[in-house]
């Protein structure tokens, strides 16, 4: 069952529109919730006038800050870090808003038109403060966005590993470059959404939650209320319309809508809009890197030293992003000197977190455009400059001497870099496309190739569970705390119990993401679930075959090992004799009341397992593309394009070939599309797809994938993960293949992302220099 | 504003109410006329997620007033499936080549490739990339759902001659 190309059962509702996605769920007597957001960057909240918004007919409350007190407490951070400075974030904003949309008040009302009506009548009366749009300006800004910080540093790491300086003293050749690279938001098409009821008579609350982590949205909620958490239900349906990280962070209303479904004595929900998504759901802002490498005249690396800042927005709960960012820089190659700095910067932007990547990428595109520096200065092949860095394939466990975000040492578990690279660059024929490059550029054809290798760490800690049981119907149940949202949890998991249990997948139920199911979970981010929750699923479904075989063996009168699972059945091997699983069950989960179980059978065909691994595996991604740019106009043409990856062991070919060309159309997006833009005060200018575009199927090319198979060593199954595998290497290999058409005007390239008329521009100013006329 | 009367079509069931003049198709479609599966991505037009079929066309249902509907006929992703229940042939090959992942995007996108197969029975890979131009997939980077109507298009093109 592990490795078959099994079709998604979640289609067959999902294509006949009958998927429940949180705003599709009946819920009598709901009431709407919408939201008043900060029209101010940064500003002194004077007054707020709701009288008039309270009394339009319909709106069932207005609330602010001093309304919800007793549950607008100071948030616990996401993840705590010794150099994260204290910033307190709340539900609602409390005096002063750092950011345009930041909640302010909420209104609930008898329809989402009606609660809209009334936020047009709250009237916020605020004193402007001066603010940042960007992190240059808040580093020299007087003015602290966190009045209880002397600056308006988040915070400042450094990790080293050799002698950097001394490195780079030696070194024949030394390069320094600034690369800024600018990523936006996760754009799931279905925005956030919360629902919620509150049981009088038990005293619980009821959340659905368009979350990918609905264990955190507990504590949270159960935090900020004062309650333990098994009085909160937190439930991200089966059917959540993408998640691409932003969905794994904790807002405001999370913990609002439950509140007020309590205090109203009726269900509330809160669906984001558009605009919102915008404004008020997570992105990733810019990264600022400053590098100096040094390296050998046959370019191989010396030392690399990257001091980057990093616009975390105006609240900041982790350092997930710029952590993975830092230690995603040495990638596959052999560096033996490494030094990694970041300083985080609060601006009045929408706080940032991970989407789909979550530093990754731009670790990948700093490290990229290095190989092609080191290239140019040399005037070598990039991928002759790339092969010799390599990290070689017998070389594994290779410890970078860096430590990862997981809090583990940055030790790469298993891979074979130069023979997936060398297989791309097969598969393209990249001897032919530099040919056919330089023939064309006698003719004035802008041609270029990118290249980009780039590593993942995945699958962190620090666990996930599962529980299987085989019911009395026959049906085995898979239990989960991670939720899907759109990767086919529900066919990938039957597959991998089906392998350890024996029963077919098609007898398999899984229920994921459910807190009231499974009691402890962390979620579904960073590529993580499969090296989690897999290894747990496949002890527990051997667990309960034992149990089942165990009990069969007793109704059958046979040994444990004559005994197999055919269909439905357990069966005496090669014989007809056999037992229904629904029957083993009955006895098993049930028995006849006050009689002892039959001597052998096992009580209860149930079992629950969790899995920690040690720390986190690598996989590895190749992505070569050839590109054309038209000189007029600074459209980019992709002429061919592959990739190849690496996730160890393949649960279903299928899903991970998805999986990877989803994350290339949002790597492209990233790096020739959407960008989103702030004033320099800190007011977002791109909050519509009218000027934040992303990718059709007309701007996305066909693209060729290959893979290759490099168990993990750190669980059972030898997986590790595909979720992020095809976004990360894109803005490398995009603006490394651009840069490498515009090679003959002598162009650099080093920000991303670009477009058609930022590209026109440095045509222009190349040419400009060179003194030609356009 | 006073509600208005509205008399639509919708899936073969004809509909009378009372609709608020500001109310959007797309939100008369999820409440009253028991369309959840369109969905709504954008609200400004541009994503496609809420697209139906309007007398035959494909309209996004966000960017049309309930009221404008009066007297027409829509379809929605929910008419799709066969009579016997079964997924219809653009269905079905959404599932076998992988297609679709979270599924909110695809309610819109099969109503208007429907439109397209209705008019083209074997379009081109290039007429179904610009039929769907105007819609935003975020998860599946849109290389299966293209695979998907290609076969689709090849199988009956066969048919065809």
């Amino acid at each position: 069952m592990i490795g078959e190309r099994m079709t998604r059962r979640e289609d067959l509702r999902l294509l006949r529109g009958k998927g429940q996605f949180v705003d599709d769920i009946d819920l009598p007597g709901v009431a709407h919730m919408a939201v008043v957001r900060s029209t101010q960057p940064h500003a002194r909240i004077l007054g707020i006038q709701c009288d008039e918004a309270r009394s339009l007919p319909g709106v069932l409350g207005v609330f602010t800050a001093s309304e919800l007190e007793p549950m607008n407490r100071v948030w616990p951070v996401h993840l705590a870090h010794p150099a994260l400075r204290t910033n307190d974030m709340r539900a609602l904003a409390v005096d002063k808003v750092r950011y345009v949309g930041e909640p302010v008040a909420v209104v609930v009302a008898e329809s989402r038109y009606l609660a809209e009506d009334a936020c047009e009548l709250v009237e916020v009366e605020y004193e402007p403060l001066p603010s940042s749009g960007d992190l240059r300006i808040s580093l020299e800004m007087d003015t602290k966005i966190h009045a209880n910080l002397e600056d308006n540093i988040a915070a400042h790491v450094v990790q080293r590993a050799g002698d950097v300086e001394k490195a780079l003293g030696d070194s024949p050749h030394v390069i320094r470059e600034t690369l800024r690279i600018t990523r936006g938001g996760g754009h799931s098409m279905e925005g956030r959404a919360v629902a919620a009821k509150y049981d009088v008579s038990l005293g619980n609350y009821i959340v659905w939650d368009a979350n990918q982590t609905p264990h955190q949205v507990r504590s949270l909620i159960a935090h900020c209320y004062g309650l333990p958490e098994d009085k909160i239900r937190v439930i991200a349906p089966p059917d959540v319309g993408g998640g691409f990280g932003p969905k794994a962070a904790k807002y405001p209303e999370d913990v609002i809508v439950p509140w007020l479904a309590m205090l109203l004595g009726r269900p509330v929900k809160f669906i984001e809009d558009r605009y919102e998504h915008f404004v008020s759901c997570a992105q990733e802002h810019l990264q600022e890197h400053n590098v100096e490498v040094g390296f050998t005249d046959d370019g191989l690396l010396l030392a690399l030293k990257d001091h980057f800042y990093h616009d975390i927005g105006a609240y900041a709960s982790s350092l997930i992003v710029p952590l993975i960012a830092g230690t995603t820089v040495p990638g596959p190659y052999r560096i033996p000197n490494l030094h990694i700095e970041f300083t985080s910067v609060f601006t009045n932007k929408v706080p940032s977190g991970s989407v789909r990547g979550s530093g990754r990428p731009q670790g990948i595109y700093v490290m990229e455009r290095i190989m092609d520096m080191v290239a140019e200065e040399l005037e070598l092949d990039p991928a002759e400059v790339r092969r010799r860095n390599l990290i070689p394939a017998d070389e594994f466990p290779y410890s970078v001497g860096l430590t990862f975000r997981d809090g583990s040492p940055l030790t790469y578990d298993s891979g074979n870099y130069p023979a997936l690279f060398q297989k791309g660059l097969d598969a393209i024929d990249y001897a032919k496309h530099r040919n056919v490059q330089e023939e064309l550029r006698k003719k004035g054809v802008l041609r270029g190739i990118g290249l980009s290798i780039g590593l993942e760490g995945v699958g962190i800690g620090p666990f996930e569970g599962a529980t299987v049981r085989v019911e009395s119907s026959g049906r085995a149940v898979v239990i989960l705390g991670a939720p899907p949202q759109g990767q086919g949890f529900e066919t990938t998991y039957a597959q991998v119990c089906s392998e350890f249990l024996g029963m077919d997948p098609e007898d398999i139920d899984v229920v994921t993401g459910d807190t009231a199911t499974i009691p402890y979970g962390i979620g579904t981010f960073a590529s993580r679930v499969v090296a989690n929750a897999g290894p747990a699923l496949a002890k527990a479904a051997a667990e309960v075959r034992t149990k089942l075989l165990e009990t069969a063996s007793s109704l059958l009168e046979a040994s444990v090992d004559d005994l197999e699972v055919v269909r439905g059945d357990v069966r005496v091997k090669g014989m007809q004799a056999g037992v229904s699983i629904a029957r083993v069950a009955q006895v098993a989960n049930a028995g006849a009341p006050g009689v002892s179980l039959p001597k052998g059978a096992v009580a209860g065909l149930s079992a629950t397992e969790y899995f920690a691994p040690e720390r986190a595996g690598y996989s590895s991604s190749v992505q070569i593309c050839v590109v054309e740019v038209d000189p007029e106009t600074g459209e980019v043409e992709i002429i061919d394009w592959v990739v190849g990856h690496d996730c160890g062991r393949v649960i279903n070919p299928l899903l991970v070939e998805g999986q990877v060309y989803g994350g290339i159309a949002h790597g492209l997006s990233n790096a020739l599309y959407e960008e989103s833009i702030y004033s320099e005060d800190g007011v977002p200018l791109t909050t519509s797809y009218l000027n934040y575009p992303i990718p059709s199927a007309r701007e996305l090319p066909g693209v060729r994938l290959y893979d290759q198979e490099t168990l993990s060593p750190l669980n059972p199954l030898g997986v590790k993960g595909a979720g992020e595998a095809g976004t990360l290497g894109v803005p490398a290999v995009i603006i490394g293949a651009v840069e490498d058409a515009l090679r003959p005007f002598g162009v650099k390239i080093r920000s991303c992302p670009l477009s058609p008329g930022m590209i026109s521009d440095l045509i222009y100013e190349a040419k400009s220099q060179k003194g030609e006329t356009m | 504003m006073e509600p208005v009367p509205v008399k639509i079509v919708c899936n073969g069931t004809a509909y009378q109410l009372q609709v608020e003049p500001r109310t959007l198709l797309a939100d008369l479609l999820r409440s009253d006329l028991g369309s959840k599966g369109t969905h709504i991505g954008c609200e400004h037009g541009v994503c496609g997620a809420c697209t139906v079929l309007v007398d035959g066309e494909p309209m996004r249902s966000c960017l049309m007033l309930a009221v404008q509907a009066d007297g027409r006929t829509i379809q929605t992703v929910e008419s799709l499936e066969l009579p016997d229940g079964s997924l219809n042939e653009l269905q079905e090959s959404f599932h076998e080549h992988h297609g679709l992942q979270c599924g909110y995007c695809t309610s819109g996108i099969l109503m208007s490739l429907t439109a397209l197969f209705n008019e083209d029975k074997a379009p081109s890979e290039s007429r179904i990339r610009d039929y769907i131009q105007g819609h935003i997939c975020r998860c599946t980077g849109y290389q299966q759902m293209i695979e998907a109507c290609v076969e689709l298009s090849g199988l009956r093109s066969k048919e065809l001659s």
